[in-house]
């Protein structure tokens, strides 16, 4: 068994960090699936407007810690704190807090990419007139606009990662748990997309990555997995 | 509400846009109708026979449409959307069950009156069977939708929707069939009964309703 514990980079501004709430925090966090085990014991503590980049081999439980801090896995053991909610009893308070895109889209894809993020908005209660003029500034800032009333089967991967970005954010989460958010996506894209999930006053981030590189320019704390 | 509006308005805009349930139900129940019409070497049904055809015949046809009901949001991401978001999750519950019964009175707007034209010597029992069906529609949602939930959740759903569905389904079956038989006599439309049929239909579903609204939060959990 392997304990993980998030290090934070850099040491300047320590102490005025540790004054801050905690916008995660979990000790000996693990999750099994029956025999398996899913997410060794991990330990962290991640301040409200930090991002942290959660890097580590296939199969080590990055995609099953960013499940668990979205309150879709219930943890097997040790204790765990988001958004100042214990896990799993409290998970109903992160409800519409946290913006999450997984490994694969959250997209119907007989519904249009403007249908999908009008659904999501709905779902978390966003005034519809505010939610139409939010959900084509989105699309357009991913250059997306042209596309909007297309269904999803008919994009490309890339394009669906564009729209799911857009949904994650929809409704300006104070959480953000990102599952390889660059992942389809080319380099004009990746731009786009840095301007919608990238660092924001107020925003915390985790972000899981295989790209050692550009999480760890991302990253104000890293979690080795 | 607005979620509930959402996820209904959903449903049936897919259904609308890709037609992958409804016209497999019709052509199912019209299918059925022709190999009973052919296979009893009867062209005309009447009382406890015609209910029975009747009523199993859209029960099958709706086990098609229940079988589908939950494949986008397993498939799709769906079930994370809905969890992740600041809603109560019966509301998936009672979208799915409205999308439901919203199916099958369309189907049974289409098939009941090829069932009278294959089996009934006149049109006279149809306005009574209305109330009948639409109950047994809305039991045949609750229940569809609770136990499509439980089998979505595993690899056999295919399987699993019908082994656990017809058993309990029983009491639907004989209670519409109970209240459809005296209104398809050869006489013309009788009512010994009916209203206690309904009654038992009604509390059928009430009581489904109920059991869907306890536990299927609890269904979407991990």
């Amino acid at each position: 068994m392997t304990e993980t514990t998030a290090r934070e980079r850099g040491g300047a501004g320590a102490l005025a960090e540790r004054v801050r709430a905690p916008a995660i925090s979990a000790s000996g966090l693990r999750r099994e699936f029956g025999e398996r085990t899913g997410l060794h014991p991990v330990d962290l503590r991640l301040e409200a407007g930090r991002t942290l980049a959660v890097l580590g081999p296939n199969g080590s439980g990055k995609t099953t810690l960013l499940r668990v801090l979205a309150g879709l896995l219930r943890p097997s053991g040790g204790e765990v704190e988001v958004l100042g909610s214990s896990l799993p009893e409290a998970a109903w308070r992160l409800r519409g807090r946290v913006g999450y895109l997984g490994h694969r889209p959250m997209l119907y894809r007989d519904l249009s990419c403007r249908e999908n993020l009008r659904l999501a908005s709905r779902l978390n209660g966003l005034e519809r007139e505010a939610a139409e003029t939010r959900i084509s500034s989105l699309l357009a800032a991913v250059a997306m606009n042209g596309r909007a009333d297309d269904c999803v089967a008919e994009l490309s991967a890339g394009m669906a990662q564009r729209v799911s970005l857009c949904q994650a954010v929809l409704h300006e989460p104070e959480l953000l748990l990102l599952d390889e958010a660059e992942s389809h996506l080319d380099a004009e894209a990746r731009e786009l997309a840095e301007g919608l999930i990238g660092p924001a006053p107020g925003r915390t981030r985790v972000l899981v990555s295989h790209d050692r590189e550009r999480a760890l320019d991302a990253a104000d704390a890293v979690l080795e997995l | 509400m607005d979620a509930f509006a959402a996820l209904l308005g959903k449903d049936l805009r897919v259904e609308l846009r890709t037609l992958r349930s409804l016209p497999a139900m019709a052509l199912f129940a019209v299918t059925i109708f022709v190999a009973f019409r052919f296979g009893l070497d009867r062209t005309g049904l009447e009382g406890g026979l015609a209910a029975g055809v009747l009523v199993v015949t859209l029960l099958f046809a709706a086990i098609l449409a229940i079988n589908r009901l939950f494949v986008a949001e397993r498939e799709e991401g769906g079930f994370e959307l809905i969890r992740l978001a600041p809603i109560d999750r019966t509301l998936l519950f009672a979208a799915k069950a409205a999308a439901l019964f919203v199916y099958l009175v369309a189907l049974e707007l289409v098939v009941v009156p090829i069932f009278a034209l294959f089996f009934l010597d006149s049109a006279a029992p149809l306005p009574p069977l209305v109330p009948v069906l639409l109950l047994a529609d809305l039991g045949l949602a609750l229940t569809g939708t609770l136990v499509s939930t439980i089998a979505t959740m595993s690899s056999a759903r295919d399987l699993l929707a019908p082994l656990i569905l017809l058993p309990l389904l029983v009491p639907v079956v004989i209670a519409a069939a109970g209240a459809a038989e005296p209104v398809l006599r050869a006489g013309g439309p009788e009512y010994e009964r009916f209203g206690t049929w309904l009654a038992v239909l009604g509390l059928y579903d009430g009581v489904f309703a109920l059991v869907g609204y306890g536990v299927f939060d609890y269904l979407l959990d991990d």
